[in-house]
């Protein structure tokens, strides 16, 4: 079985943003880039369903963007992904446009499994696996933090407000992956040293962007520095009151 | 007959969620301004309180039924909201940014070709279209944003825009039987979680973090939760070292929440938990540092040890609702 995982590069969580000169991006100066956190879990699952499965699964890493992203395709290469193909786009910004590259592409290598992670911790829609399922009229689990294969039949649970919905469906299917799923393996040093020699298929993205026009890009307003009321259980009674009060709260 | 704009509901437990009334509210607000006509859609089985729509000045809800539809099948409901849209004509989607309304705008977007905004937090009019504001970054920053595309689709995050009352003029509800939905993808059970809220939907929300010192003193989190009818959250920290499930934690990896009041008790504030919990209407901080970053964004804070604190704001509370 072929199995895709489509990864993004996200800027680390400890980023402290700044806004660009066009007022419609970050400043990339001094960002660290990382693989975005929940691809990990997508990456891990569709290893250990290759395991699981055996034969002559292929797992293929596929992303969309500029050149920076080869190292953290790399970095999937280097955990145990087959093949990487970097979908070669420095314009989209919109995850409808991301997600018509990536099932064009899924649908050229012939994936009938596909992980993602939930969401991309930069624009955050967490929208992306659903799109491209509905684009190539696969099945999708959204959310998923457990998963079993069994043939073609798929029984995954997904998170959602206040518990865990069990969600059957079948192949083909996307799945998307939320922390807890799986422990993401470390990379070997016999998985980096082979990931270096690898080769990273680079083809154009498709060039349709998308329907989002961002108009500006700025930092929420920022508070004022609270009150501090006290240093011990004093002040707890004067707390109270504001909260009641004041604020109107409670 | 004006173009249609639709508020896409979302019931569970045959009762339409308080976030249903949101939407609603949003979309006769915008359809006000934009000269539309606002209508409701939902999918489901038995739904007791879809009368109280005309409390928020919607003319009329369409109720898809089936009894295999009382819980969400993404198929399912994909093709009832998707045919409906495109049957009605409707301009403009709004779905409620939950776990259902995030599976399931994108769906329908693919199939109406529509363009997508997720977590709206404010959704104005200007120049007869409509600008979304929505946090990116978990809300270290945010975009005004608009749809280029013929049919749009906005979600709204719970919470934040308050329901108006505003009486129907007329109110209908059609029942539109679904014979033979499709479930090729469906939920077969639901596994409830042992805490009683969730941070996601919680209007006050009691967080711990490392300065809990272990698990085994979240009772005190969890006591003034109770008091309070609050949900616990947790920092990724407590998470990460396995106090606390992955479902509480608020933040870049966890979940961003704006509730009226956020309580965080022995967390410092780093960077990725201020993003998912800044844009709380009130935050309380308690933690020994008096120099933590936490302190920055509270709006009253005590910089004493939680375990005093604690014990004591909740017999405080107590005796005040008592």
């Amino acid at each position: 079985m072929k199995i895709a995982v489509c990864i993004s590069q996200v800027p680390d969580t400890a980023t402290r943003i700044k806004i660009g000169a066009d007022h419609k991006s970050i400043d990339p100066t001094g960002v660290t880039f990382i693989i975005n956190p929940y691809d990990e879990f997508a990456i891990e699952e569709a290893l250990k369903t290759k395991e699981k499965i055996g034969g002559d699964s292929l797992v293929y890493v596929l992303s969309v963007g500029d050149d920076s992203v080869k190292e953290t395709l790399r970095k999937a290469l280097a955990m145990g992904a087959d093949e990487a193909i970097l979908l070669k786009d420095s314009n989209k910004k919109d995850s409808f446009g991301i997600a018509k590259a990536l099932a064009d592409e899924i649908k050229n290598l012939g994936c009938e499994l596909v992980f993602m992670g939930k969401q991309s911790v930069d624009f955050d829609s967490g929208i992306t696996g659903q799109l491209v399922a509905e684009m190539l009229g696969y099945n999708c689990v959204s959310v998923v933090v457990d998963f079993k294969l069994d043939g073609n039949k798929i029984i995954a649970e997904r998170e959602i407000e206040g518990g865990r919905e069990v969600v059957e469906t079948e192949l083909p299917a996307v799945i998307t992956a939320q922390k807890g799923l799986n422990e993401p393996r470390y990379a070997s040093l016999k998985g980096i040293m082979a990931a270096k020699k690898k080769t990273i298929a680079e083809k154009p993205a498709n060039d349709f962007n998308g329907y989002t026009e961002i108009l500006d890009m700025h930092l929420p307003p920022s508070k004022q520095p609270g009150r501090i009321l006290g240093t011990d259980k004093s002040a707890v009674p004067e707390l109270v009151r504001l909260l009641r009060e004041e604020a109107k709260v409670i | 007959m004006a173009e249609k704009i639709l508020a896409v509901l979302e019931q569970r437990e045959v009762s339409l969620k308080k976030v249903s009334f949101e939407s609603a509210s949003v979309v006769v607000s915008l359809s006000n301004q934009l000269g539309l006509s606002a209508e409701a859609v939902v999918v489901g089985n038995e739904i007791t309180n879809l009368n109280d729509l005309s409390k928020y000045g919607i003319g009329k809800v369409a109720h898809f039924k089936n009894e295999q539809l009382a819980n969400y099948s993404p198929t399912a409901y994909t093709d009832a909201i998707a045919s409906f849209a495109k049957e009605t004509g409707a301009k403009i989607l709004v779905f409620p940014n939950t776990a259902m309304g995030v599976d399931l705008a994108p769906r329908v977007a693919v199939r109406l070709n529509a363009g997508v905004v997720m977590d709206c937090m404010k959704l104005e009019v200007k120049d007869n279209d409509v600008v979304a504001t929505r946090p990116v970054y978990a809300g270290k920053a945010l975009i005004d944003v608009k749809l280029t595309s013929d049919i749009k689709i906005f979600t709204i995050r719970p919470n934040v825009f308050k329901p108006q009352n505003v009486d129907s003029t007329s109110f209908e509800i059609n029942v539109q039987p679904v014979d033979n939905p499709n479930l090729k993808t469906r939920v077969t059970s639901f596994k409830k979680s042992e805490g009683k809220l969730d941070v996601a939907e919680a209007d006050i929300i009691v967080s711990g973090g490392r300065g809990m010192k272990g698990p085994e003193n979240f009772h005190l989190i969890e006591e003034l939760a109770d008091v309070l009818g609050a949900a616990v959250g947790a920092s990724r920290a407590v998470v990460d070292a396995g106090w606390r499930p992955h479902r509480e934690q608020v933040g870049q990896t966890g979940k961003t929440v704006s509730p009226s009041l956020y309580i965080a008790c022995g967390i410092s504030g780093a960077i990725q938990h201020l993003a998912g919990m800044s844009s709380s209407k009130y935050i309380v901080a308690i933690n020994k540092d008096k120099d933590a970053p936490i302190f920055n964004v509270a709006d009253y804070g005590i910089a004493g040890d939680v375990f005093e604190i604690l014990p004591a704001l909740t017999e405080e509370i107590k005796k005040l609702k008592s």
